[in-house]
């Protein structure tokens, strides 16, 4: 899903960026501001994983392949508003050493798999779930579902920004300047491939996940709630309150 | 800073996820969207001119996770750039977030 240089045209490439900004900038804001202690180390660790586990490619019939991203693992423990920064860096580096992704479609990447799959993820998970114990089975899968629909939205989101291309980027004759194939192709290309293959990877990578932090040490997820982690043992912080 | 066990679970993981990453290897096929140019031009028969223009706008020190120059036909030859380049992101990525979550974890109990 790592939309390479040339794929865009400006007018999107530039519109991603804008709106890419200002989330960047509230994200580094919640993430100072809100994150608890206990966290902080794993926002590292964070973008680690999600930087490996895109380095999984699975093969698909027709040749093609793909791979999950953990954004929607990372937004469930840490926070969406986390999860837009880690995956941004992790992005980041993939576009400047290793040219997956590129500079001018930056703003996009990140807007699809930072922001989308974190915040399409953690809200599936969180409406799911509703009140039920951490540990609960209900959670574990909630989490794979977070984690099928955030991708897969993403894909979607990511085919239309390049099927919008041949009608938004052509020549005075018609012919495309960049993504040479519309909505009609790219869509069900993404949508498909993800839908059936990568989403379930990603399903399956956010539900083992989730399932062994709940149960080794809730007090770092996000949402665990306040009391539960305080008759767990661990200090109460005031000043730190969790983000809603 | 402190490492809680879960967190310590988590970089052998992490650790383990490297160690076996040339598994991602085995697709060889391009993702949707991404390929080059060349794949493109055999695809719709023509190179897009904007594309043309800005597809090679930023040259990477490692494209594609792996060396550039020589022969990387095969898995075993593709191996060691893979495995390199997940040690050089893995490094990157932890420790730009590890210097910034230290700065920020600076004044807090």
């Amino acid at each position: 899903m790592h939309i390479p240089d040339g794929y865009l045209g400006p007018i999107t490439f530039i519109v991603m960026y804008i709106i890419m900004i200002p989330i960047w900038i509230y994200a580094g804001y919640k993430v100072q501001n809100y994150l608890r202690s206990r966290q902080i180390p794993y926002l590292a660790m964070a973008a680690a994983f999600t930087f490996v586990i895109m380095m999984f490619n699975v093969p698909i019939p027709g040749g093609s392949s793909g791979h999950a991203v953990g954004s929607a693992l990372v937004a469930i423990i840490l926070g969406p508003w986390a999860a837009v920064i880690t995956t941004s860096v992790a992005l980041l580096i993939q576009c400047l050493v290793f040219g997956d992704g590129g500079i001018t479609a930056f703003g996009a990447n990140c807007f699809n798999m930072g922001v989308v799959i974190p915040f399409v993820g953690y809200y599936t998970y969180k409406y799911i779930s509703g009140k039920t114990p951490i540990t609960s089975n209900l959670r574990i899968a909630a989490a794979a579902v977070a984690g099928w629909l955030g991708l897969s939205v993403a894909a979607g989101v990511a085919g239309f920004e390049m099927g919008i291309q041949p009608a938004l980027e052509h020549t005075a004759a018609g012919v495309p300047l960049y993504m040479p194939y519309g909505l009609n192709i790219t869509l069900p290309a993404m949508l498909i491939a993800h839908c059936c293959f990568f989403s379930i990877v990603e399903a399956l990578v956010t539900a083992v996940a989730f399932a062994y932090i709940a149960r080794s040490d809730p007090a770092i997820i996000f949402d665990y709630k306040k009391e539960e982690a305080s008759t767990a043992g661990t200090k109460k912080n005031p000043e730190n309150p969790q983000v809603s | 800073m402190e490492f809680s066990r879960t967190f310590k679970v988590l970089f052998v993981c992490l650790i383990v996820l490297v160690i076996i990453v040339p598994i991602g290897l085995i697709a060889t096929g391009t993702a949707y969207g991404e390929w080059g140019s060349d794949e493109l031009e055999e695809m719709v028969g023509y190179i897009p001119s904007g594309f043309a223009q800005i597809a090679d706008v930023w040259s990477a020190p490692l494209p594609d996770y792996d060396f550039s120059g020589g022969d990387h036909e095969t898995l075993a030859t593709q191996a060691p750039g893979y495995y390199i380049s997940a040690i050089i992101g893995v490094i990157l990525t932890f420790g730009i977030l590890f210097i910034a979550g230290r700065a920020m974890a600076k004044g807090r109990d």
